[in-house]
């Protein structure tokens, strides 16, 4: 597994080797420190903890600076992951050239907020007809049976505020990897807002 | 922003600004059947240009073995190798879409005829720049 903590600069199309228009999530990774490395004897699994960001020195709290070694200034984010296979001492600096020779990543995000959303938006209900004497239209109708079992599930799908989470994008190809501007093209759509956070690792699911 | 641009300018090619509405073209293309690569010349006139930046296209129309042909070629790709500039059309219009409806004579262009600017000699200039110069301004 290799990650990176990066950010979403935007969307746009790029050609590819075949002249293909590719769209393409532009994702800038600024450096990336190792802060400290969990191992099994100490915490039972292995990972690496990265550190990214600039962050104003008066918005730290205590706890959260002593995460830090010495050797590492304190960093916006600091992101786990597991089983890391670079080798790196602990202050090391990390860029984009990690991710060279991969041909596909997960990407995770937190998602724009979307607010209180119906159940048409937020869970793809079809809703019914706008005419011809229809009476329903955007409601989500019946939550469940009768007497038995009395009450409404757990789980089911109803409105309520939709976005904001996080969630994975996973098979993105890499479409290219430009060391000198520290930058990351990505095929495809990725979760969040520009400028939002975005923790890129190798695809778990598909093999090199 | 900075950096899409920077990612969109880095793939945009140069020397494709020459081209206008109504100019008549060789479009170098290639074409990839299977694992063989060829080179295919297409020529015809401009008569429409489509988006901006590294999106911008160009649709050409020709008219092969009596049928209306248009291609719309997006003007950065890398399998466009180059595009050659025949001649300059004299155009009145940004889309030439009129052209579709017209058979024959009366779908030529004509071509542009662009008239030399007189030269205006300045007197304090003149006497400043040497021969040489003067000659090429003429």
């Amino acid at each position: 597994m290799v990650g990176l903590i990066g950010k979403k600069v935007g969307m746009t199309q790029v050609f590819d080797e075949s002249g293909v228009l590719v769209p393409v999530t532009v994702i800038q990774v600024e450096p990336n420190w190792i802060v400290a490395r969990r191992t099994i004897e100490k915490n039972g699994y292995e990972a690496v903890v990265l550190g990214s960001g600039q962050i104003k020195e008066s918005r730290l709290t205590k706890p959260y600076r002593g995460q830090f070694p010495e050797s590492v200034k304190p960093t916006r984010h600091l992101v786990e992951i597991r089983d890391f296979e670079l080798e790196g001492e602990v202050g090391a600096k990390i860029g984009v050239e990690a991710l060279e020779g991969l041909r596909f990543v997960d990407v995770r995000g937190t998602t724009k907020g979307k607010g209180y959303q119906g159940v048409v938006k937020r869970w793809g209900f079809h809703g019914g007809r706008d005419t011809h004497g229809s009476k329903f239209h955007r409601t989500h109708g019946s939550t469940g049976q009768n007497t038995h079992p009395g009450h409404t599930f757990r789980g089911v799908k109803m409105a309520g505020r939709m976005g904001g989470q996080r969630y994975t994008v996973q098979n993105l190809r890499i479409v290219k990897i430009d060391p000198e501007k520290q930058l990351l093209l990505v095929k495809g759509a990725v979760p969040g807002a520009i400028n939002g956070m975005v923790v890129v690792t190798s695809a778990k699911k598909r093999e090199l | 922003m900075d950096m899409i641009k920077a990612v969109e300018v880095a793939q945009q090619k140069e020397g494709v600004d020459n081209l206008r509405i109504g100019d008549l073209v060789r479009v170098h293309f290639t074409i990839i059947e299977g694992k063989n690569e060829r080179v295919q010349v297409y020529e015809g006139v401009i008569i429409a240009m489509k988006n901006s930046g590294l999106r911008k296209t160009i649709t050409v129309r020709k008219i092969s073995y009596g049928v209306g042909v248009e291609r719309v070629f997006p003007l950065h790709s890398p399998r466009i190798q180059k595009i050659e500039l025949v001649r300059h059309g004299r155009v009145r219009r940004a889309k030439l879409y009129y052209l579709r409806s017209r058979v024959g004579k009366a779908a030529k262009i004509v071509e542009l005829i662009q008239k030399k600017k007189p030269v205006v000699v300045d007197p304090s200039t003149a006497a400043e720049s040497t021969p040489e110069e003067k000659s090429k301004e003429e």
